[in-house]
Formats: C-alpha cells, sequence, structure tokens
C-alpha cells in the first residue's frame, strides 16, 4: 500500500533485435512485474530512434516506456535484471508519482483561482469559445487591441 | 552550533544582495557592450503555465541547449530558480537516454 509507488522505465533496445528479441524483453519485464505484484500502467513503444550520441557501436536504438506501479523492491530487481540483458543498450526508472501529484496539485490551485477570478468579474467559470479564439487570435499578432475588449467587458 | 547558526544567518544575508543583483547581468550585459542580446527576463514555464517538465519531451529541452550542447544558464533563458532546477534535472535524464548530446562539435 504504503510501498505502491509509480515509476517510468524506459529502455533502448538494440537496434538489430528481432520482434520476437523485443517481444521477450517486454515479457521479461512483465514476468518480474508479475513476480512482485505490480502493474504496468502503460507500455508505449516510440520505435527506431537516432541516439543523440554513440553508445558502444550503437547510433540507434529501439526505445520503450513502461509507466510501472509497485514497491521499490521491484524496481530494484528489474534494475539488476536489465543491466545484464544483452539486448538493452541503457534504461533508466525514474519516480514519477509524487512529481505527478504536485504538478496536479499546482494545475488545480490555478484553475481554481482562475475560476474565482472570473466569478468575480461577473464571467461564467470556464473560458467560452468565443473567448478561447480570441486568445489564439491575440498570441498571433494584434495582442493589444483584443486586450483592450477584455477589460471593458 | 552558534558556528552553524552563524553561517545560516550569513547564507540568507547573502541571498539578499544577490536576488538584488539578479536583475544585474542585464544592466551588465548592456554596459558590457557585448550584450547585443535582448534578454527575455521571463521563465518559459511561470508564463505558459508548463506544470510538470517531461524528460521524454525532447522538442521543449532542445529550446534550452544552445549549440554547444551545454544546458543554457538562466541568465540567459530568464528562467526562474524553481525551474530551472527542475529543468536541470529532466535535461540531465534526457542525456541519459540519449535523447538530447552532452556534447556537440
Amino acid at each position: 500500500m504504503s510501498t505502491k509507488k509509480q515509476y517510468e522505465l524506459v529502455y533502448i533496445a538494440a537496434p538489430e533485435a528481432t520482434e520476437e528479441q523485443l517481444a521477450a524483453l517486454h515479457g521479461e519485464v512483465e514476468q518480474v512485474v508479475g513476480r512482485f505484484q505490480g502493474t504496468i500502467d502503460k507500455t508505449e513503444t516510440w520505435g527506431r530512434r537516432r541516439l543523440a550520441y554513440q553508445i558502444g557501436r550503437y547510433k540507434e536504438g529501439i526505445y520503450v516506456l513502461h509507466v510501472i506501479s509497485g514497491s521499490g523492491e521491484l524496481v530494484k530487481e528489474l534494475d539488476r535484471r536489465l543491466k545484464v540483458t544483452d539486448n538493452i543498450v541503457r534504461h533508466l526508472v525514474v519516480r514519477v508519482d509524487e512529481e505527478l501529484a504536485i504538478a496536479e496539485h499546482r494545475k488545480q490551485r490555478r484553475q481554481a483561482k482562475t475560476a474565482k477570478r472570473r466569478i468575480a468579474r461577473g464571467l461564467p467559470a470556464e473560458p467560452t469559445a468565443e473567448e478561447k479564439m480570441r486568445h489564439v487570435a491575440a498570441r498571433g499578432g494584434d495582442g493589444p487591441d483584443d486586450r483592450l475588449d477584455e477589460a471593458e467587458i | 552550533m552558534a558556528n552553524g547558526f552563524g553561517g545560516g544567518g550569513g547564507g540568507g544575508r547573502g541571498r539578499g544582495p544577490k536576488a538584488a543583483g539578479d536583475k544585474g547581468p542585464r544592466r551588465g550585459g548592456s554596459g558590457g557592450g557585448g550584450g547585443m542580446f535582448r534578454r527575455r527576463r521571463v521563465c518559459k514555464f511561470r508564463s505558459e503555465k508548463i506544470d510538470y517538465i517531461d524528460y521524454k519531451d525532447v522538442r521543449l529541452l532542445m529550446q534550452f541547449i544552445p549549440e554547444r550542447g551545454k544546458i543554457q544558464p538562466r541568465r540567459l533563458s530568464g528562467t526562474s530558480a524553481k525551474w530551472q532546477r527542475k529543468l536541470q534535472l529532466a535535461l540531465k535524464r534526457a542525456r541519459e537516454l540519449a535523447l538530447i548530446p552532452y556534447v556537440t562539435d
């Protein structure tokens, strides 16, 4: 419970890995996660991507992202296994739940504040579609005019 | 104990003038003659209401990587201290994954 944490795992598989080898890697991750009673929340395959710098003899790699919920022990084991796996050029595990929660909190606070301000000015809490359009137009160029309009309202 | 407290106080005091001097580089830059750049003194993350810097968002991160591959200092980018710290972490994670370079020459 308290040990449930969310992590993001990104690994770079060797570019010459076949479909089966990639599936095997996925299976390995799944197996470790399953053994520690964790869950894979999301899997994303970015596909073949050029590396920003050469790693060993590789200039490109196949990127795979997993979002995993589980305990610290799970990650420890996963990390150890990935380190010794041949087909993996590099991997990174990052804990994300805390940061994302903070970001979400920040977003909600800002939205609440905006809504309050808007209600104080006698506007509906959410910006209307028309206002959004005007915002986009203002970003494009003639900003001062639009801002004047809003001030008058 | 007393020493530690004094050090803390000194740090606190030292921070005051430093914060005031934060606007200094702009003056110094224009006075130095080399500062032909007009600096945007706004934090991108505050003004654009970005709540979370994702280390996987290469498009965003590359804006803070000048040609050489170094991390752009906040005196040039205008990023606030709080967001520069978060940005730094995201950039370093991205570097580890070879999404952005350590150096380019």
